[in-house]
Formats: structure tokens, C-alpha cells, sequence
């Protein structure tokens, strides 16, 4: 078993290592560090001289991937591509292109906020999602079946920005409920300024989510072993419940698992909407601030935990699933 | 380049070339006993119908958004102006297409400021002068009361034109995206699937490191390198978004291989390359036809997310997500100014919602066992 | 204590005037329209018919558990100990499920919940319909595994499905079906997916169990072997009705109504291996396209006006034998000789040559088991495995065995659809194995295939004539795209299709047409030898008459040859000039078909003859084989056939066997067996 997990995190390595690839080819190619130089002190007036000093004091003043004026190790690790692009392997964020400071330090103090949106969101909607869902699979090619369903289609149609916009319109301005935004790590208060996110995220994944969840179903209903379980007289509450939701499972693990890279890396528009200090705001602020370093690291944290996730699905695979955990 | 690729001329062509190879596609399916029974199917349902008309006339909005021409510019006797040395018409730089011409009684129709929809005042209150000479801070009348369905904007604009200018780039967004896609998608997944070994192995690698990055954080990263615009925009969507096709191709066309007819052809020594393109393509376009006019909601629901977070379309183009990014400034205002938020909200449902329910019904005639997400 | 029930005259099951619809696309399909039989206590009832007929929605009425919501029961009465279950509630439905009336399928494979154990499946019906708990579920279960059959049933009771091969898991699904003691025990095809010597262990275990409780069985198939050595009563159904219902031995001796004389007669057996078999005209009719009528008319040699126009009813000819027909003479059976269609016709005599079309050498087809990163091979499956087969012109030559055996792999190294390990395949004067490029692609025009599978087969989106003139295009077979039209329609006349079909698409035709579309296709590049897989094995009996006959005078007028691969022995014995058969990778037995079907001389082959079930044979010798066949990937030492084989000695294990003469002097006649 920990053999098998550790091959698996191994098959992760080419792929990080392609991530990487990209990334060093758009920030360092694509855009140059002399680009990086002029947009950061602005295009005009500039000598190269500054462009030059700029690039000395952030580290971009290296050969990009072979530093033929030093010796080994040297001719390697003296190139931007080893102390910019390799660093990410071992974590080494680096410091923010346009306030200095450390990225690694920032990303490790705003994880817990993103989190405090992120899994009450997740855990709810999921629980909510597969509930209905096997409702509806339930009550399948019944009128319930068919309202729900226009229903998830409706609310899928409707961008993630309205649910947000009209939901701090209805619940903060007009009814005055909660406040509209901002964040406060005290306890009771805490609920206070959670509530609306957590609520419009719950709301904004319904639709999908049920949709997909009830498709699971549907295949597993149409198999021969449901058959089998009707014929020996078991309720259909049992033969949804017990046996269906085992098999259903498997794939539901897959969707599940491979959201753990957004739980960490945070809701983009929530936290810019209700301003929650976590990596979804500090992403946007990169944006903002065009900080490349920034976006460098998180791109690459993204793919990282995406990589993670997969060797996860593989060992929950194993959990559920007798063919892979004995066969 | 960048500047020519996001130019109005350019895209304009891309447009047409788009909805002529619509054209032709649909010609195509006629020819096929196949296609016309899927649609006889589709068509059935009501709701299939209904919303294919409406994305039908979001098309011809789109279309008539993208052709157009420079107007003469005329002085203020409404004579046409010529270039003093060479005798040519002096043209507006600014183009003008066929839909601005149609609307030219709501882009004329320009008002101070805000304005309430089918208000009869100015939103808000300004310093008046009466003809006595006192002045009053009042809600002036409008130059064009109870004309504007969506109201005005902050400049004056009507935002019903504006939401209709939203179409173009919507449809733009989600059609040529599939452009791009579709082709790539085939290529890769049919030759991964059907050759195997070391081109399925790069194949394969290529689309796990592309899908390894959250979507939205690559084409963070990729528009903040190329900046914001329509055609940049659409490239990155494309690139986010061809894997998952390729993956699901890939698979189809494994288990198509292992069919028996493929398997007489290759008995009966017909080309590979025949095979390819003659036996297995045609009987995976079900899956892409499906997954196009799914994706197509998706990337019109996400270029508005993108626009928000400032690395979308840009400025320059009018796009439901630069409506709803103006909307946040008005929500804050008190009494809030709802109107522009509420049409790019109305204008998009409407877009997107008849895309997933005919793409729906697609899948349901087609292939209902294609899991969807 | 178990509760004994003998035979009796009480009808357990009571089926009247049975309505099954199904609301589809093309309006209602009315797959059972009138259904009437009973069962008594203890005894088989079999349904018998053709895809289609209806029978396998007649048991799962029985069972309400008709697929919802687009199957409904639209009338009748299913009385089963004295309560009509179309009435009654789920709750008492549920009671009855699994409980009193039992039910297995047809696939075993995936008939049972993967991610549960085999106990778990167990106990659960026992908890539900007897209240055991955990630990009394567990011993009786293990009891109830032991009862099947299955060996070490302690340790199985903890496994998974997919430790199991597919007998097992119908022993398993057997034990399940039978822990509450049912009255009744539904089988719908319970063998249909299993090889031939597992389909006689299942079906003497089913006897067994049946005479140990006491229960009825209601056994669907469509196998008529299968029904004469199983069942006590038959109800022949054709087009959603019972045709005929009589007691086993009198259907056999007296068949009355003409789809059952009919049926009987297109079945290919040792009897009539010279004759041109019997058809029945036309195909076997789906649901939704039911005639007005009796609705056998339209392929009915004696049909008459009011065939057409009313339906018959089952009435008595005999005691405990009733038939729906109009046409019925005076001894109650419908006369079918006047209409021409009982005159035999010999065979036409295919001219042998002598020099051979096909030589193949030592075949070996191993497919790599690659594990890992590095995708390294950690073992081979060895599908092929040392294969020798000569092939004469004009010659059909039939490779038996059972699934996984490794033939469909030498028919695909034959086409070179697989590129074999080593060995040779001498094609004229050429090695075929060897070539590639523009000299393979003139051989594939003379080596050709024909598929099992009539729906794969065909690409959907391809009008047929587009099917059949691809070969013709890619091997310049005719000039011009006229030309090949031309000839493509004197191959559609010769293989039976109308030519104004050329334009049609896959799906507007049925099974057997589909499979003459797939001759078509293969005869349109002229080949010389055509290699059949399993051509003939998914289509219904009536059919499958048709097809033979079709490829027999096919040979005598162009001279071909076959590798006629099947499972199926009475349709090789049939077709064949000579027979090989195959276990694990390996001929263990070939010779001339008569010679080796009528007198096997390996002991596989005999066992193999053995578990077929007969229509025409009560004494034949059963033998009936332990165990599974072994997986290629690790076949036993020795002789692969030795751990199953009752003869095997310790030398069997050790050394293997090759092929000898078994026949003196001759080299026609060859087996792999140390004991022989």
C-alpha cells in the first residue's frame, strides 16, 4: 500500500515538471524579464541602466537557462530558470515582483481563510447535491424528476457573479441580515460575515452538481445488479441507498477528490466580493498589480495540489473499490 | 499582431468564415440520413425547438453585428467630406455595422446620465437654471422620456444597445473558441486513440499537464502575459478547453477500433488514414456536436467571470462581463442603479440558457449515456 | 427442516391471457400479447423461442419487474399460489420476490453487486426474508454455498465477484436465488453466456437442487438441446404468444404447430449434415412490427386468409397438448409436406482439391502483460501458442473450443489484424506473417473475414452500398465507379438482398441480412479463403439456417475455403470437412468432422461432445468437467488439459503432449494426449 502510493506521487513528477516547462516558456519567453522591468517601472522615459538595476534587485539578472560563465553546479543553478522556475519543487516561492515580500509566507498565512469559505461550501453542497440527486433518481421519470431537473438547468445558466450580486443585494442591503462584506477571525462574529458566501456557493454548484450526480445514478440503476437485488425482493429505498450509492461511488470519489485543489486555492469572485483575505484575493491582487511571481507560484501550487488530488483519487480508489484494493 | 488580431476588420472576417462553415456543416448533416433522423428526434421536443429559434436570432444579431462599413464622415452641412490632396472620401475611422444602423434610433437616442428604465427623469439631480435666472437642484426631464427599456448608463448610453453590442462578443467568445477546439480535439484524440504506443503516450502527457493547471488560473497566467482581448481570450479558452474533449475522442475512438467494421476495413487493407477519417470521425461528431453546444454556455458564462476579474475582453469591447463589472460601481450607489446589471443578467440567461437546454436535448437524441459535466 | 414437495397436480403458477407492453418510440411494443400457461408443483417448465418471442419479459412479468416506467403489465393475471400478483401491493410483491419465487439471469458476469462480498449478497436476502442475523446468515450461507458446489465456500463466502469466474458467480447467484427455499426458481437463459462444459454443470446442479427442495422451475431459453434434456412441460413462444405447449417428449415426437416442425428442422445436427437445411422464409419479427393475425403467417409455408385475419387460439390436439393454429389436420398436426417445404435436398457436393489454399506453423500469438511506469512486461498472455492448421482449397475446416481458447486470436493473426509473435503463415508460397505494405494489401484481398457480431460489423453511417464497394475501391476491383456498382449488385442478388437496399443504411435490417451485407462485403474483393468468427452465433436458429446454407452453396460455386471458427459443434459438425479443436492456445484434437465428433479420442473433446445438449439423443454418455479453464497467462505444466482431465497421470503434468497420428498410417487424423 505505501509502496503503491508513493509510485503513484512519482507519476506526478513529469507532469509537474511539464507544468513548469510552460510556465518558464510564458513568463520568461513569452514575456521577458525586460518586459517584467519596463511594466513595472513604467514604459516611458526608462533607461536600460534601470531596467538593468531592476532586474539585479529581483533576481532576473541571470543567463535563462544555462549560465556558461560559471562552472558546475554553477552553469545550472546560477540561471533564472534553476532559481525562479526549479525553486517551486522545493517550495522556494521566492519574493513579490512589486512589494518584496515573501510569497511562501503570504500563501501559508491566507490558506485558512480560503478554507473557512471553501469546505462548509463544499460539504454542504455535496451533502445537499447527492441528496437530492438520489431524490430525483429516486422518483425518476416522475413529474418531480422533470421539475428538478428544469430547475438544475435554469440555475445552471446563471453566472456564479448574479447569485453573488443579488444575493449581497437581498440579504445585505435590503433585508440587512448580514453585513456585505469583510472578515473577522472572532468567533461569534465569524458566522456573521460566513454566512452569504457559504450560502450563494452552496447555491451556485446546486444545479451542476445535481445534474451529475443524478447521471451517476441513472447508470447504476440500469445495471444488471439492481435487477438482481429487485429480484430478491429488496425495497428500492435499499437497492438506491445500499446498493447503487456503493457502486455510485467510485465515480463521485474521481469528482470529488479533484476539487480539493479549489478548496485550498479559494473562490476567486467570492473572496473579492465579500473580501475574505485568503488566495483567491491574492491572486486577483497580482492580477491587479501584475506580479508575476505571485502568479507564477500559485499557478504552479494549483497544478501541484491538482497532482496530489489524483494520487488521492487513486488511494480512495482503493478504499472503495474491492478490484483495485485486492485484485 | 496583437493589435491587428483584436482589430474590428479581422474579427469581423472570422465571424462570417464561422457562421459560412455553420453553413456548411448543416449542409453536410442534411446530406446524411443519420443527421436529419437525430434532428427529426431532437426537434420533437418543444423545448429543443423553441430554443433554437432564439439562438437563431442571438446568430443573426451576431452577424449583423459583423458586417458593416465606414461611414463618410460629413461636416455640419451634411456634406461628404474629401481629403484635400487626393480627392477620397474621408471615412470614420470607427466602423459601423449593419446592427449599429438598424439601432439608430437607440444609439442616437443618448441621454445626460442615468437614467431609470422608461423614466421620464434623469436619474439623479442636477443644478438647473430657470428662465428667471434662480437655479433649483431638480431631476431634469429627458431628451428621449420612456424610450429606453434598459434605461441609461452613467455616460448616457441606452443600455438595451448596449446589451445587444454584447451579443457579438458572447457569440464570438463561444463560437470561435469551438473553432479553435473542435479541430485540435479530432486530430489528437483520433490519432492518440487509434494509433496508441508513443503518440498516444505524448498525446496524453500533453493534455495532463495542460488539465493538471486549474483552468482558470492558466489562462490567469496567460493573460496577464498576452493581456486582455476577444482573441487572446478565445486561444487561452481554447487551450483550457480541447483536453477534456481530446480525452473523451481518445477513449471513443479505443473502443471503435476494437469494432468489427473497423476491423473489416482493415482486412479488406483500407488506408489508416481512411479509417480514420472516414470510419471513426464521422461517428464520434455526435460526442463533439454535444460537447461543442455545451461548452459554448459554459465559456459565455466564464468570459463574464473573466471580464469581472479584469482579464477578460478589455475595455474596449463591449461585453456582458465589462456590463456587469460597471454594475458593481452602480450596486454600491444609494438608491442602487439595478439596469445595467439586470439586462447583461437577462440578455446572457437568455443566451445561455436555450444553448444548455437544446444542447440537452442533443445528448438525450444522441448519446444519453454521455456523462456531462 | 427442509420442506419437501413432490410433484403434484396443483398448478403453482397460473398465467392468464398476460399483457406486457412497453411504450417506445415507435409506438407500443407488445412483447408479451396474450400469454397462457401453468406450472405445477416441482416441475420444469420451459419457455422456448427466438429473440424477440417475448419470453424473457413473460418471466420478468411473472417477477413484476418489468422495467417502469416504459413497460406496464396491460392485462391478464400472473396466479401464483391462489393471489393474482398483478394485484398486488409492492410491499406484498416484495414479500414474494426472492422469497417464494426466485429468479437468475443471464449474465452472470454482472449480475452480481461488485463492491459487496459474495456473503454480504447472501445473507442479505437472508436477513430480509428470514430475520437471521449475522452469524446464523453466515453459516447457513456457507451451507448454501457448499450446496452449489463451490469449493472452499468458508473463504468464498468472503470474497468479491470478480474473484470468481463466471460459473462460480452463478453458483453464487444460484445459492442466493435458492437460500429461502422458493417455491418457483425463474431461469432466463442461465447458461446462454457460460462455454458448454459449464453449462452442464449449472444446468445438473439446477436439476439437483430442484429434486433436493422440491421446487418448481420456470427455465427460459432458446436453446431446444437444452429444453429436451431439462425440461418436463414446453410452451413454444413466437411474436409475444404461446404457439404451442405440450409435454416435453410429445413437442419432440409429435411438433404440431409449423414454427415448431420448422424450428426443429433448421436446426444443423449430426441427421442431416448432407442435406440443404430446412428455412423458415423471412426473419423473426420485433415487437413493435407485429402482423394482424396469427403471427407465423407471413412465413408460414401453409398460411391461409384467415391466418391473416384472425389469431388462433391454444387448443387441446391431445391431451396436456395444446397448439394456436387454423391449418392443424386430423392427427392435430399442421400438415407441411403438401406446401413442398418437407422435400430434403442433398447437399450440393463442394469439389475438394488437393493442394492446400492455407498452411499454418507453429503460430505463436503471446500478448505482453505490461505493469508499471515503464510499462515493463511482467508476463505474457499466451493466447496462441504453437499452432499448426492446413487449410485445402475448396475445404471448410472448423476451429472448436470455448471462450478465451485463443481462436479468435488465430483467425485474427490469419487476416493479419494481429501481427503474431512467431510461427508461419504460408499463404500459397508466401509467409504472410512476414509481409507488409502494398504485397500485404494484395493478400488481403484474397484472405477475407466475416464477423459475429452483425451489429458492430457494419458502419452505421455508411449506406451499404458504400460498405460493399470500399474493398472493390481499395483493391481496384472494377474500373469506374459504375462498374463497381454493377458488380456490387450481382453480389447483393447472390447473397439474397434486393438491390434496391443498396442505398439503405445499417440499422433499417435486421441480423441476418446484416450478416449477408458483411458476405457481401467480403466476397466483393474476390477472396479465396474467407475466415468466419462466430458468423453464425448471434442469430436466431431460423436464421442461422439460412446463413449456412447460403455459405455452403457459396463454396460449391466459387471454389472456397473456410476457417469456420465457433463454439458451437453442432454448427461446425454440421459445415465442416474436417474439425480441430482448441484448449488453451493449443489443437488437442483435428481430423475429419465426422470422424472426430461421432468417435473423439482426447478426453476434452470427448467431454466437450459430451455436454452438449441433444435434441435428437436421450442416451447419450454425460461427462460432465470440474473446474474452469485456466487462464493463458499461467497455463498448467505439462499437458494444459491435465488438472481437469479424469485420465491425467503424473506423467500429463510433467511433459506435453504433442500432436500424433492416432490413425496408423494416415496423418489425417492427429491428438495431443499421452492416454489416447
Amino acid at each position: 500500500m505505501f509502496g503503491y502510493i508513493i509510485r503513484r506521487s512519482l507519476y506526478g513528477f513529469p507532469i509537474l515538471l511539464g507544468v513548469n516547462l510552460l510556465l518558464f516558456l510564458l513568463f520568461f519567453y513569452v514575456n521577458t524579464p525586460d518586459d517584467m522591468a519596463e511594466t513595472f517601472l513604467g514604459e516611458k522615459h526608462i533607461t536600460q541602466e534601470q531596467i538593468d538595476n531592476w532586474k539585479q534587485e529581483h533576481g532576473y539578472a541571470l543567463p535563462r537557462f544555462i549560465n556558461t560563465a560559471e562552472s558546475f553546479p554553477g552553469v545550472i543553478t546560477q540561471t533564472i530558470f534553476w532559481q525562479k522556475s526549479m525553486s517551486l519543487f522545493a517550495f522556494r516561492f521566492g519574493r513579490s515582483d512589486q512589494d518584496n515580500s515573501d510569497i511562501g509566507t503570504e500563501i501559508l498565512r491566507r490558506i485558512p481563510y480560503s478554507l473557512c469559505i471553501t469546505v462548509p461550501v463544499f460539504i454542504f453542497s455535496m451533502m445537499l447535491n447527492l441528496f437530492v440527486a438520489m431524490i430525483v433518481a429516486f422518483y425518476r421519470g416522475t413529474y418531480v424528476d422533470t421539475w428538478v431537473l428544469i430547475l438544475c438547468v435554469v440555475m445552471m445558466s446563471i453566472s456564479a457573479l448574479f447569485y453573488i450580486i443579488y444575493g449581497q443585494m437581498v440579504f445585505s442591503i435590503l433585508f440587512k441580515l448580514v453585513p456585505v462584506s469583510g472578515f473577522d477571525s472572532k468567533f461569534p462574529h465569524y458566522f456573521k460575515f460566513l454566512m452569504l458566501p457559504i450560502l450563494m456557493g452552496v447555491i451556485s454548484s446546486f444545479g451542476g452538481g445535481v445534474r451529475y450526480y443524478r447521471t451517476i445514478f441513472l447508470e447504476e440503476i440500469n445495471k444488471d445488479y439492481i435487477r438482481t437485488a429487485r429480484a430478491k425482493g429488496l425495497s428500492e429505498g435499499v437497492v438506491l441507498f445500499k446498493h447503487a450509492l456503493k457502486n455510485a461511488m467510485l465515480p463521485i470519489l474521481t469528482n470529488v477528490v479533484v476539487m480539493i485543489p479549489f478548496l485550498i486555492m479559494g473562490g476567486l469572485l467570492t473572496e473579492n466580493f465579500f473580501g475574505i483575505p485568503g488566495l483567491g484575493s491574492y491572486m486577483i491582487d497580482a492580477i491587479s498589480r501584475q506580479d508575476f511571481a505571485v502568479l507564477r507560484s500559485m499557478v504552479f501550487l494549483g497544478a501541484f495540489l491538482y497532482v496530489i488530488s489524483l494520487v488521492l483519487v487513486d488511494i480512495s480508489y482503493t478504499l472503495v473499490d474491492p478490484r483495485i484494493r485486492i485484485g | 499582431m496583437k493589435y491587428f488580431l483584436n482589430s474590428w476588420a479581422f474579427q469581423n472576417v472570422l465571424v462570417v468564415l464561422l457562421i459560412l462553415l455553420l453553413a456548411w456543416i448543416v449542409m453536410v448533416m442534411r446530406q446524411s440520413e443519420y443527421w436529419r433522423a437525430a434532428f427529426r428526434r431532437v426537434f420533437k421536443r418543444k423545448l429543443a425547438r423553441i430554443s433554437f429559434v432564439i439562438l437563431s436570432i442571438y446568430c443573426v444579431i451576431a452577424l449583423l453585428d459583423s458586417v458593416g462599413f465606414n461611414q463618410p464622415l460629413r461636416d455640419t452641412e451634411g456634406q461628404v467630406q474629401c481629403s484635400a490632396d487626393t480627392g477620397k472620401v474621408l471615412r470614420d475611422e470607427q466602423g459601423m455595422s449593419l446592427l449599429d444602423y438598424i439601432l439608430t434610433p437607440l444609439r442616437a437616442s443618448k441621454e445626460k446620465t442615468y437614467s431609470a428604465p422608461f423614466a421620464t427623469h434623469q436619474f439623479t439631480k442636477e443644478t438647473v437654471m430657470d428662465e428667471t435666472g434662480n437655479s433649483s437642484r431638480k431631476y431634469p426631464a429627458l431628451k428621449h422620456p420612456r424610450r429606453h427599456l434598459f434605461g441609461t448608463d452613467k455616460v448616457g448610453n441606452d443600455v438595451l444597445y448596449i446589451a445587444l453590442k454584447g451579443i457579438r462578443t458572447g457569440m464570438i467568445i463561444g463560437g470561435m473558441t469551438t473553432l479553435l477546439v473542435v479541430p485540435f480535439a479530432i486530430l489528437f484524440g483520433v490519432f492518440a486513440g487509434y494509433f496508441g504506443g508513443w503518440l498516444d503516450d505524448i498525446i496524453q502527457y500533453v493534455y495532463t499537464v495542460l488539465s493538471s493547471i486549474p483552468s482558470v488560473l492558466l489562462i490567469m497566467a496567460f493573460m496577464i502575459v498576452y493581456g486582455q482581448g476577444l482573441t487572446q481570450l478565445c486561444v487561452i479558452m481554447g487551450i483550457t478547453s480541447w483536453t477534456g474533449l481530446c480525452r473523451v475522442l481518445r477513449g471513443e475512438t479505443m473502443k471503435l477500433r476494437e469494432m468489427e467494421y473497423i476491423q473489416a476495413c482493415e482486412a479488406m487493407g483500407v488506408s489508416k488514414l481512411k479509417i480514420m477519417f472516414s470510419h471513426i470521425t464521422p461517428n464520434l461528431m455526435h460526442i463533439v456536436l454535444i460537447t461543442a453546444v455545451l461548452g459554448f454556455s459554459g465559456r459565455v458564462l466564464s468570459e463574464a467571470v473573466l471580464s469581472y476579474l479584469g482579464i477578460g475582453v478589455g475595455a474596449d469591447t463591449i461585453s456582458w462581463g465589462g456590463m456587469i463589472n460597471d454594475a458593481r460601481m452602480e450596486m454600491a450607489r444609494s438608491p442602487i442603479v439595478w439596469w445595467k446589471l439586470f439586462a447583461a443578467f437577462v440578455f446572457m440567461f437568455g443566451l445561455v440558457l436555450p444553448a444548455n437546454l437544446f444542447g440537452d436535448a442533443l445528448r438525450d437524441a444522441l448519446d444519453p449515456r454521455l456523462r456531462t459535466e | 427442516m427442509e420442506r419437501l414437495k413432490l410433484k403434484s397436480d396443483k398448478n403453482i403458477l397460473e398465467v392468464n391471457d398476460l399483457q406486457t407492453y412497453f411504450r417506445t418510440e415507435n409506438g407500443v411494443a407488445k412483447a408479451v400479447d396474450g400469454v397462457s400457461f401453468a406450472i405445477k408443483a416441482g416441475e420444469t417448465y420451459a419457455i422456448v423461442g427466438e429473440s424477440g418471442s417475448g419470453k424473457s419479459v413473460t418471466a420478468l412479468s411473472v417477477m413484476q419487474l418489468v422495467a417502469k416506467p416504459s413497460g406496464y403489465i396491460a392485462g391478464g393475471e400472473i396466479v401464483f399460489n391462489g393471489d393474482d400478483l398483478t394485484k398486488a401491493s409492492t410491499v406484498a410483491m416484495r414479500e414474494v420476490r426472492g422469497n417464494q419465487i426466485s429468479m437468475i439471469f443471464q449474465e452472470p458476469m454482472t449480475a452480481l453487486n461488485p463492491v459487496f462480498t459474495v456473503g454480504n449478497q447472501l445473507a442479505e436476502v437472508l436477513a430480509l426474508h428470514r430475520g437471521m442475523k449475522k452469524d446464523e446468515a453466515r453459516t447457513y450461507g456457507i451451507e448454501m454455498l457448499d450446496k452449489v458446489g463451490i469449493s472452499d465456500p468458508d473463504k468464498r463466502y468472503d470474497e468479491y465477484p470478480f474473484q470468481l469466474s463466471g460459473g462460480m458467480r452463478q453458483r453464487v447467484m444460484i445459492a442466493i436465488a435458492l437460500a429461502c427455499r422458493p417455491d418457483l426458481l425463474i431461469a432466463d437463459e442461465p447458461t446462454t453466456a457460460l462455454d458448454v462444459t459449464i453449462q452442464s454443470q449449472i444446468l445438473d446442479l439446477i436439476r439437483s437442487l430442484q429434486k433436493e427442495f422440491g421446487m418448481a422451475v420456470l427455465l427460459i431459453t432458446h436453446d431446444m438441446g437444452v429444453v429436451r434434456e431439462n425440461a418436463d412441460r414446453v410452451g413454444v413462444m413466437y411474436g409475444g404468444r404461446i404457439v404451442e405447449d405440450a409435454s416435453c417428449k410429445d413437442l419432440f415426437d409429435k411438433p404440431s404447430h409449423p414454427y415448431t416442425q420448422m424450428l426443429m428442422k433448421s436446426l444443423p445436427s449430426r441427421g442431416n449434415r448432407s442435406k440443404v437445411l430446412q428455412t423458415i422464409k423471412g426473419m423473426v419479427p420485433q415487437p413493435t412490427e407485429f402482423t394482424q393475425g396469427c403471427r407465423f403467417n407471413n412465413r408460414c409455408p401453409v398460411a391461409v386468409e384467415q391466418c391473416r385475419q384472425e389469431s388462433p387460439i391454444l387448443e387441446n390436439i391431445d391431451k396436456e397438448h395444446t397448439t394456436a393454429c387454423f391449418m392443424l389436420g386430423k392427427d392435430g398436426v399442421a400438415d407441411l409436406s403438401k406446401s413442398g417445404w418437407m422435400a430434403e435436398e442433398e447437399s450440393p457436393v463442394v469439389e475438394k482439391y488437393d493442394y492446400s489454399c492455407l498452411n499454418v506453423e507453429s503460430l505463436k500469438m503471446h500478448f505482453p502483460i505490461k505493469k508499471g511506469f515503464f510499462k515493463k512486461t511482467i508476463g505474457h498472455v499466451r493466447a496462441v501458442d504453437g499452432l499448426d492448421l492446413a487449410i485445402k482449397k475448396g475445404e471448410t475446416v472448423g476451429l472448436v473450443g470455448e471462450s478465451g481458447c485463443g481462436k479468435t486470436t488465430v483467425g485474427k493473426c490469419i487476416v493479419r489484424l494481429l501481427d503474431s509473435t512467431s510461427g508461419k503463415i504460408l499463404f500459397g508460397d508466401n509467409d504472410l506473417s512476414t509481409l507488409s505494405g502494398s504485397t500485404l494489401k494484395q493478400y488481403r484481398r484474397r484472405i477475407q473475414m466475416i464477423f459475429q457480431d452483425p451489429f458492430s460489423s457494419l458502419n452505421p453511417r455508411l449506406k451499404i452500398s458504400d460498405t460493399i464497394t470500399e474493398g472493390m475501391q481499395a483493391h481496384s476491383v472494377g474500373s469506374t465507379k459504375k462498374e463497381r456498382r454493377d458488380i456490387m449488385f450481382k453480389i447483393m442478388e447472390r447473397v439474397g438482398l434486393d438491390s434496391d437496399m443498396a442505398d439503405r443504411y445499417p440499422h433499417e435490417f435486421s441480423g441476418g441480412q446484416r450478416q449477408r451485407i458483411g458476405l457481401a462485403r467480403a466476397l466483393a474483393v474476390e477472396p479465396e479463403l474467407i475466415v468466419c468468427d462466430e458468423a453464425t452465433s448471434s442469430l436466431d436458429v431460423s436464421v442461422q439456417a439460412q446463413i449456412l446454407n447460403l455459405l455452403k452453396e457459396l463454396q460449391v460455386e466459387l471454389g472456397l475455403s473456410y476457417l469456420f471458427i465457433s463454439h458451437d459443434l453442432s454448427v461446425v459438425h454440421y459445415l465442416a470437412d474436417r474439425v480441430a479443436v482448441m484448449y488453451l492456445g493449443k489443437i488437442v484434437e483435428v481430423g475429419d468432422a465426422n470422424d472426430v465428433i461421432e468417435n473423439p479420442q482426447h478426453p476434452y473433446t470427448k467431454a466437450l461432445i459430451a455436454a452438449i445438449p441433444q435434441v435428437d439423443d436421450d442416451n447419450r454418455k454425460r461427462i460432465v468437467l470440474p473446474g474452469d479453464v485456466p487462464s493463458p497467462s499461467n497455463p498448467p505444466s505439462g499437458c494444459a488439459f491435465h488438472p481437469r482431465c479424469e485420465l491425467a497421470t503424473e506423467e500429463c503434468s510433467q511433459k506435453m503432449p504433442s500432436l500424433e497420428s492416432i490413425s496408423g498410417e494416415s496423418n489425417d487424423r492427429l491428438a495431443a494426449c499421452w492416454k489416447v
